[in-house]
């Protein structure tokens, strides 16, 4: 078997650099600064705020990161309402992975607006989260690929889907933090 | 700490105990890597991983690599994954097709059925040298009803002799479908820093549902409450436990859940009613009401000693584990589905999946948190037993612990080479009572 490209996401290098993308790409970075900010404060209730009503939250298997949650086993696949639930699992004292709630920094880097339809943008990010907790460290890296939707002229995410490198979660035993 | 004593046995006394330096110290570590992994029948794959020819697999079972692929003739074929010449890997992708296989080392290559039909430069050898002996190397291996085993051991019995009782519960899988059934593509591949057999003990222990899954239990009850329904949250639902025979043993119980082959959950919403009736009368149409029943409204938990389990809850996973040292496992699950479920029924039954199994689920972080718990409780000192006596007293129930003191006993006698006597509790079937029950120890433990 060959190695090929990951083909399943636009190449564009970004948009041309007008004051218009320039200021979409600044809101794209801060949206996302401020994502990762909030899951770092484990300030969940606002991080919900961050997604529109229709949003969804993906996160493939290791072995399969192109898995599409209508036909594959993925780690994730949540609605809102799942979004929702997650949240307030996690809010209480009976997540046991994350009671207490772990240390974590996300960085989010390399973002790049990959496409705007209307209302809607797409944007693809690197993403690095170190976890402490327990005496042990661990980190999850990998790529957001979300999309993004201009709500009462706020720019809102309406689906993320993170997509880790790592070939299994043998460093981690599960994925207990919202990645 | 002898060996033969790691399991104090005495149900006449009501106790059960198994000594904690069976979860954590090395050379007991060292004894199961020959005594029973070398010699048990091991959980390899399932056929339909591999469905067409050249379709291959690649494993490490038991620390070994190992590869199977379906041949020209569409037989299954099962290798260890070493090249005859210097040992290679030949097969270096978890999954694929391939017409043949061809070592990166000298380039000797080997078709589906391992013979080695290609050497550069052969006339390099001389009359010692025969092509026909330097083909790929096989274990044995053998399948049920498309679960594939593999044993490294030629004196362990046939596959379905060491199979036992569980077959009938492997059954219970297989009939879902009369096309069959599938592994979803995707895996869940993680680690435990725990021993290999607390998830054993872990994965068909009904009793610590309530407790520790709570979260789980609690989302459950707020979707069937916003759909004006009530569910029941009552850890002392109606079910058995059983031993199968050969350590084997399972546990089955009412689903307090929604079980996506045919028992329907408010949280499948109303229009999923009317096809779930249809697949029960299908399935009922089929095998009878009782055992048609049983595949929609029981849920179970099989483990097929030492480390495969088929947990057929929410959804069906296959879960094998393989220990990497005294306190650690890599552990792998896949979905199984029938093979004919598509769109919203295959949809509904990958969403019932996610809400309690996987590392990202709502049930299965805390499995992993708890056992990483109980590996580092065992080194505190103090309690030297673990206690495994529940229900020792009454008809085993689905929450009591006799499918797990069946696996215990099977590996004390494998580990010292004791003989293995189905000790007589209550409600074993009468072939399995010994003909003499060993008479007390002078001593019981203390604790």
């Amino acid at each position: 078997m060959a190695n090929t490209p990951i083909r399943d996401r636009p190449v564009a290098a970004g948009l041309p650099a007008t004051a218009d993308s320039l200021l979409l790409q600044h809101e794209v970075e801060q949206l996302l600064y401020l994502e990762a900010r909030l899951l770092d404060d484990w300030n969940l209730d606002a991080w919900l705020r961050l997604y529109t009503p229709d949003a969804s939250y993906v996160v493939p298997t290791t072995d399969l990161p192109e898995g599409d949650p209508r036909c594959d086993l993925v780690f994730i696949d949540d609605d809102r309402d799942r979004m929702e639930a997650r949240v307030r699992r996690l809010q209480g004292r009976h997540a046991h992975r994350e009671y207490p709630w772990s240390r974590t920094r996300h960085f989010v880097s390399n973002i790049v607006v990959t496409a705007v339809d209307g209302d809607e943008v797409e944007a693809t990010a690197a993403v690095a989260v170190w976890r402490f907790r327990a005496g042990e460290s661990a980190g999850y890296v990998g790529r957001y690929d979300v999309r993004l939707r201009r709500v009462e002229g706020r720019l809102r995410l309406c689906g993320k889907r993170a997509i880790l490198d790592h070939e299994t979660l043998s460093d981690h035993g599960a994925l207990s933090i919202i990645f | 700490m002898d060996v033969d004593k790691l399991v104090y046995d005495h149900p006449e006394l009501g106790k059960f105990k198994v000594h904690r330096s069976a979860v954590g110290a090395p050379e007991i570590y060292e004894l199961e890597r020959r005594r029973i992994f070398d010699r048990c029948w091991l959980y390899l794959g399932h056929e339909s991983e591999v469905p067409e020819p050249g379709d291959y697999a690649r494993r490490v079972v038991a620390e070994r690599p190992l590869f199977f692929v379906r041949n020209r003739d569409r037989q299954l074929r099962v290798f260890h994954n070493a090249c005859p010449h210097r040992g290679a890997l030949v097969c270096r992708s978890d999954r694929g097709n391939a017409q043949v296989f061809k070592c990166f080392y000298h380039s000797w290559t080997f078709d589906l059925s391992g013979a080695l039909v290609g050497v550069p430069d052969i006339d390099g050898y001389g009359t010692g040298f025969h092509r026909e002996e330097m083909g790929l190397r096989s274990p044995r291996f053998d399948s049920y009803r498309g679960f594939v085993f593999v044993c490294f051991d030629h004196g362990t019995e046939p596959l379905r002799d060491y199979l036992a009782g569980a077959t009938e519960y492997l059954d219970l899988v297989a009939d879902q479908d009369a096309g069959g059934m599938r592994v979803i593509p995707g895996s869940n591949r993680y680690s435990i820093k725990a021993n290999w057999k607390l998830l054993a003990e872990n994965s068909i222990d009904g009793y610590h549902l309530p407790a520790l899954h709570r979260s789980f239990v609690e989302y459950l009850a707020g979707i069937a409450k916003a759909a004006g329904r009530s569910v029941t949250t009552d850890g002392n639902r109606r079910g058995v436990g059983r031993s199968l025979g050969n350590g084997h043993g399972v546990m089955e119980n009412d689903a307090v859940y929604g079980r996506p082959i045919a028992l329907w959950h408010p949280s499948y919403g109303e229009e999923a009613r009317a096809e779930i009736r249809t697949t029960r009368d299908r399935l009922i149409a089929r095998h009878g009401l009782d055992k048609a029943l049983r595949i929609c409204e029981k849920s179970r938990n099989l483990l097929i000693f030492p480390n495969l389990i088929i947990a057929d809850i929410m959804a069906l996973t296959i879960r094998v584990f393989q220990p990497t040292g005294p306190a650690g496992m890599e552990v792998t699950a896949w979905e199984l589905a029938p093979a004919g479920e598509v769109g919203i029924r295959l949809r509904r039954r990958l969403d019932s999946f996610l809400t309690f199994l996987g590392p990202g689920g709502f049930a299965t972080p805390d499995d992993v948190e708890v056992l990483e718990s109980c590996q580092q409780g065992c080194r505190s000192g103090g309690v030297e037993w673990m206690d495994l006596s529940r229900g020792l007293h009454r008809e085993p129930r689905g929450t009591d612990e006799l499918q797990m003191r069946s696996f215990w006993r099977r590996w004390q006698s494998l580990l010292a080479g004791t003989p293995h006597v189905e000790q007589y509790e209550r409600g074993l079937p009468p072939d399995a009572v010994p003909k003499a029950i060993p008479p007390p120890a002078p001593t019981a433990p203390a604790d």
